[in-house]
């Protein structure tokens, strides 16, 4: 059976909505919370997003979305433009690398390595943020976003996964 | 991100762009945050509400007695000024604008602003909560701005320090206590000095509250900011008409040279960076 004009369009809907929802975690991120303390050590929310869609539908995510969320989130954050864009799609290109090892590993596989590449994606944020203002930044709270976004990724994987089960499965 | 530094015009102009694309969405989704957090802060007052009463009864009788001292003073110094033909300084407008976004994340302290162009916000406009100063406006678009923390890597504030009216910079690092810096070898600085801007370089006015001094020592002085990153909801920006050295591109912002009378004293108080 041919697909009709509506089906079409449905299901490029639904391809659309990994990087919809990646850019919607940017925008959330940037909501004021108005928490004594939380604003710089707001969760790199995205970069979930990215490495989730990254590990299982990566042809949903392709490295040019990646990169307009990088600067989404440069332009919102207040970061050198293309600083995050930068680590977002090296942090793309490095699960692209190690697709085979992801390959249907458990969920505390996949957790420990969001370890490794948020602990890299923030240094290299750190580095480049440093070179580019040609000092040392000081960043007291790096450590503390660095553990909350580890603690949020439990919770939004599994929010992405029943995304995914539920409209995805065809698309 | 290399780019940024070679045409940082185009750059920024790229920023305010998105940025003016996003507030509105920014808008609706800082929206339903805003009612918990009042619902919460309701709760609070409540709960707190006979202590409170207690406090404000103690604050009204020790305020009358300012008051009538303050009344006093007033009267004293607008009969003063009319002998000197005093000059005031121009009075601000201002224009009131809601924070949709506080996004900084541990690299930059930056708010957005629902207000731009259109309201009448422009670069350089000083911003304001509770009559403390919050930053600047560092970039504007249509609808939306940009506000600079005082607490940003990027952020330098000439001020006044203390009752001897020391001039220095209050340099912003990304940590929550910015630095005094350029501040003159001879300077007595002690914790609790109250800072506010000098007005020098022609941005800001003068004589807006900062912070006080947090800690002096090792050879570099902290301070407090009155300002509540947490707390900002509804911010003031306030036009006085100046525009004084930010002309030029963002880039061109980093270190403000005070723009000093005594040209002796501006010597003075480069050489003596850090104490």
């Amino acid at each position: 059976m041919r697909p009709t004009f509506w089906s079409k369009v449905d299901t490029a809907a639904r391809k659309l909505t990994p990087f919809g929802l990646t850019m919607l975690l940017v925008l959330i991120g940037a909501v004021p919370l108005h928490l004594p303390g939380i604003a710089s050590v707001t969760p790199l929310l995205p970069l979930i997003g990215i490495y989730y869609w990254a590990i299982y539908r990566p042809d949903l995510m392709p490295v040019s979305a990646v990169f307009v969320i990088g600067i989404l989130y440069d332009a919102l954050s207040g970061t050198p433009m293309g600083v995050s864009a930068a680590v977002f799609v090296i942090v793309h290109g490095i699960i692209d690398s190690q697709r085979r090892f992801f390959a249907g590993k458990s969920f505390m596989i996949i957790w420990l390595g969001f370890f490794l590449v948020s602990a890299g994606a923030l240094l290299a944020i750190w580095i480049l943020v440093s070179a580019y203002y040609g000092t040392f930044v000081k960043s007291e709270a790096l450590i503390f976003q660095y553990v909350i976004t580890l603690g949020c990724f439990p919770l939004l994987s599994w929010a992405l996964l029943r995304w995914q089960r539920a409209f995805l499965r065809q698309a | 991100m290399m780019l940024g530094k070679a045409d940082a015009v185009l750059v920024e102009k790229l920023r305010l762009r998105i940025i003016d694309a996003t507030a509105p969405i920014l808008d609706v989704l800082s929206r339903p945050v805003d009612v918990v957090t009042h619902t919460v802060e309701q709760a609070h007052d409540w709960m707190a509400i006979h202590d409170e009463n207690e406090r404000l009864r103690e604050d009204r009788a020790r305020l009358m007695q300012w008051q009538t001292v303050a009344r006093r003073l007033e009267a004293e110094n607008a009969a003063l000024k009319q002998l000197l033909h005093f000059v005031p300084e121009p009075e601000g407008q201002f224009v009131t604008a809601r924070v949709v976004a506080d996004s900084g994340g541990a690299f930059a302290h930056s708010l957005l602003l629902s207000a731009g162009l259109r309201d009448g916000v422009d670069k350089g406009h000083p911003v304001v909560s509770d009559e403390a100063l919050v930053g600047r406006i560092a970039g504007v678009a249509r609808h939306s701005a940009r506000v600079l923390l005082i607490t940003d890597l990027n952020s330098r504030i000439p001020v006044f320090v203390g009752p001897t009216r020391t001039r220095a910079i209050l340099a912003g690092d990304n940590t929550s206590r910015p630095k005094l810096v350029y501040l003159a070898p001879e300077a007595v600085v002690s914790p609790g000095d109250l800072i506010a801007t000098s007005g020098h370089a022609g941005v800001f006015p003068s004589g807006i509250p900062v912070g006080i001094v947090n800690s002096v020592g090792d050879g570099e002085i902290r301070v407090k900011p009155y300002l509540e990153r947490e707390r900002l909801e509804y911010l003031r920006v306030i036009d006085y008409g100046l525009t004084g050295i930010l002309g030029g591109p963002p880039a061109a912002a980093p270190v403000a040279v005070p723009n000093a009378a005594d040209p002796k004293e501006v010597a003075g108080s480069q050489e003596g960076t850090e104490p």
